[in-house]
């Protein structure tokens, strides 16, 4: 193993930053990653054993311990559990002869379970060795399994036909569905290949290029909102020798999946707006932090990369222009939702744990390598191509006054059409409905589990509204009927997340205790804040629905709600907002349960807890005055 | 307007928090004309001497001593404060919730690599000893808390502002910059 490993550093130059790719080579090769291998490791690329260990042990898809010959990592959504998760991973573990987190005494399979993958249209879904099963049931869990003890090949097993799209093309065929239901301005099929580049760049210079993104208002579509425009600018203001656009592929808030969709249909699309961004602000290095449950499109997209550098859309003097000299790699992930933080992402790119930076500094001062970088997400740099090609003129003809353009919903849970929708800024939560065919609504979560979740009925007051103060950008202070809230960054901001809900769904234990334990997963670990209180709201979370909860436990959870914003990143300072927004929005449901009398209630126990350590040291339990 | 009084104890923490208090540096000079101090190492009274307006209570609880004084403020204090990372989430201390006691006094006092000598395998056991808990306690799951200050340690600045706050009973600045966790 010891040549092996020596062979696959030199392929990257013993470069510490490669460490991810040098990593999941390995796991290729041999399922895991030993002591012994990270000690060779750690010659090769000069770092500390300790160093390669804090990489390998943050991201789900590494292990040090052997896994099986076929891996499967079970989705644990919501939304696959709300379809049948259950019954697939007994059938799951019954098959294979293991449990999940364990691999089957023969050492065929390997069990365990992973956060959103971006099925959710079509879950419950698993990867098995980075091929995507989707819409599983008992039956094609049995058959799967039969087959691969048969001797099949995972390529074989795929037997039922591919996805739509380009799901069928020879370098991806997967099983996986696009579920394109509406199309607009981004979507739509009549895009001319790398237009902008071939025509449009030689015309603009790069501040023209900057200024037409500025004037259109284009805002970041992966959920935060930052005007692009001005993070272009920023990038552009700093003296360096390199700069480095980055397209944040690493979609990880459960419940989205349109990049999947985008990456799948219109890669050339996203490609030629991460160029025309290098292009824009003088960047000679492209990353794109493809998440590694996309793995399966690696090949695929690769092949697209190549035909754009032999028609000179990559490399040196590209399309022509002087010394605009760009290429773009393609950075596999390792399983972790907090790499989807731009400066968290930064990090997994440089080789190490996916934890977010203090800042500032932001990435466009100082971000991959030390250089001004600009990350941007996906469905971003696809408009951004619509948006310098049409002019921005055009692409304000689209949306609201402060939301401009459309966005891609990504839409799953009770409804008849999951899929994807492009719908104009300024859409309604009831036309949402509609369009996906949602009769029976009780809940929708808008922006996945950070985002909120929001009632159908109307509301009339919510809470004190010092907390609703808190609780921005939700903007639910104005009473209205909810049905008529509209998507938008100054009503309902989303990255288009939409989960929908019907009254049978048990609110508390379903959904917000699954949304909890993905906070609780997904925690850097970084700051105590993030680390603990999402597991001591959801204690608090049972100990409510189990009957022992008082009101001033609804008020500490509120309360706790506004400490967790103290955290560095977006994961930390969002990771109440499943408990928060539902206090805010379904008081009623946490109220049924708590005792109305009783000012406090704690089932802690003096002389049990003082039992064990006295029985093993030997004393008496003796209590006074307690 | 009449002083509240104040006191404040550390359970299961490091004084760590009782330090970043003392960095509001001279406004102590300035808190001592809105304040009267009880029970605290601040001025060193041991025992309540009468009813208490503030308690501030730095760490979580370890063990039964612990849990006596915490009970002994919230009996004392009218409102009680959860003060740090410690006392609101348990903290450091509770890095050792994941393992058995059994094993952390195995370790602590027998197996462990820097106990020196303890031939006779002695664990700690006298009665005059406070009894280890099970886990360690955050202190809301011990006694009603009513307010929650975050931090490792809670900035100066927001200690400050909190007790303004409770003293006045004016609405409590938060800036991020303040509360921000580093």
């Amino acid at each position: 193993m010891k040549d092996k490993i020596i062979k696959i550093t030199s392929r990257y130059q013993n470069d510490r930053h490669r460490l991810m790719d040098i990593l999941i080579d390995i796991h290729d090769l041999q399922g895991y990653v030993s002591d012994t291998d990270i000690e060779v490791l750690a010659q090769q690329l000069g770092m500390s054993e300790v160093e390669i260990n804090e990489t390998v042990t943050f991201y789900h898809f590494f292990s040090k311990k052997p896994r099986g010959k076929y891996n499967i990592f079970l989705n644990n959504s919501i939304t696959a559990f709300m379809r049948g998760r259950e019954k697939v991973k007994k059938t799951l573990e019954e098959e294979c002869g293991t449990k999940i987190g364990s691999v089957s005494p023969d050492g065929l399979f390997g069990l365990y379970s992973t956060s959103c993958m971006g099925m959710n249209d079509q879950g419950p879904s698993a990867i098995i060795n980075d091929k995507v099963f989707t819409n599983l049931t008992p039956y094609r869990v049995r058959k799967l399994i039969a087959d691969l003890k048969s001797g099949k090949t995972l390529d074989e097993a795929i037997y039922e036909s591919t996805g739509d799209g380009n799901n069928s093309d020879p370098d991806v065929r997967s099983m996986v569905f696009n579920n394109i239901r509406k199309r607009m301005i981004l979507l739509e099929r009549n895009y001319k290949k790398f237009e902008v580049i071939r025509n449009l760049l030689i015309k603009h210079s790069p501040d023209e290029i900057v200024g037409i993104v500025e004037e259109s208002n284009l805002r970041g579509r992966g959920g935060a909102g930052f005007p692009t425009g001005l993070k272009w600018r920023f990038g552009r203001r700093v003296e360096a020798d390199h700069r480095v656009i980055i397209c944040n592929a690493d979609e990880g808030e459960p419940g989205t999946f349109k990049d999947r969709v985008l990456l799948t249909e219109f890669p050339d699309l996203v490609f030629e707006g991460m160029v025309i961004a290098a292009y824009a602000t003088s960047a000679d290095i492209g990353l794109v932090y493809l998440r590694y449950e996309y793995r399966y499109l690696y090949k695929y997209l690769n092949r697209i990369l190549d035909e754009m550098r032999k028609q000179n859309l990559l490399g040196e003097n590209i399309a022509g222009v002087k010394h605009f000299n760009f290429d773009i790699r393609i950075q596999l992930g390792a399983g972790a939702y907090v790499c989807g933080e731009e400066s968290a992402l930064i990090e997994s790119l440089e080789g190490k744990r996916g934890e977010p930076r203090d800042k500032p500094p932001f990435p466009v001062q100082n971000g991959y390598l030390g250089y001004p970088t600009i990350v941007n997400n996906v469905e971003t740099l696809a408009a951004a191509v619509r948006i310098v090609k049409n002019g921005a003129d055009w692409f304000k003809g689209f949306g609201t006054t402060d939301s401009l353009g459309t966005k891609l919903l990504s839409v799953s849970g009770d409804c008849k059409f999951p899929g994807i929708y492009e719908v104009e800024w300024g859409t309604s939560i009831r036309e949402v409905m509609e369009m996906s065919g949602a009769d029976d609504v009780q809940a929708i979560q808008v922006g996945g589990p950070s985002g909120v979740m929001i009632s159908v009925k109307d509301i009339d007051s919510l809470g004190t509204t010092d907390l609703m103060k808190w609780y921005k950008p939700s903007g639910m202070m104005v009473a209205q009927k909810t049905f008529d809230r509209r998507l938008s960054y100054s009503d309902l901001p989303t990255g288009g997340s939409i989960m929908i809900f019907n009254s049978q769904r048990d609110l508390l234990n379903e959904v917000v205790m699954n949304f909890m334990d993905f906070f609780i997963e997904e925690s850097c670990g970084s700051c105590s804040t993030c680390r603990n209180l999402p597991f001591l709201m959801k204690k608090k979370l049972e100990k409510i629905v189990s009957g022992h909860g008082v009101r001033k436990d609804i008020d500490d959870l509120l309360n706790w709600g506004r400490i967790i914003k103290v955290s560095r990143c977006g994961l930390g300072q969002t990771a109440a907002n499943p408990v928060v927004s539902s206090i805010l929005n379904f008081r009623y449901l946490y109220e049924q349960h708590v005792k109305a009398m009783a000012d406090f209630d704690n089932v802690f126990d003096m002389e049990k807890s003082v039992e064990a350590a006295n029985n093993f040291v030997g004393r008496k339990t003796i209590l006074h005055h307690v | 307007m009449e002083k509240k009084i104040i006191a404040t104890t550390s359970l299961a923490g490091c004084f760590g928090c009782h330090m970043s208090f003392l960095d509001i540096d001279e406004r102590i000079l300035d808190l001592i004309e809105l304040v009267e101090f009880n029970k605290s190492p601040i001025d060193d009274i041991k025992n309540f001497t009468k009813q208490v307006d503030i308690g501030l209570i730095e760490g979580g609880c370890c063990n039964s001593e612990n849990i006596e004084l915490l009970k002994l403020f919230r009996e004392n204090c009218n409102i009680l404060v959860s003060f740090g990372e410690c006392a609101i989430m348990g903290g450091l201390p509770a890095l050792r919730n994941g393992i058995p006691i059994e094993e952390c006094l195995q370790e602590a006092y027998i197996d462990g690599p820097t106990v020196g000598e303890n031939k006779q395998k002695i664990l700690p056991n006298n009665e005059e000893l406070p009894m280890l808990l099970d886990k360690v306690y955050p202190c809301h799951e011990i006694v009603k808390i009513d307010y929650f200050l975050p931090g490792c340690p809670p900035r100066a600045e927001l200690i400050w502002n909190a007790l303004v706050a409770l003293v006045t009973g004016k609405e409590m600045e938060l800036p991020y910059e303040v509360v921000k966790f580093d």
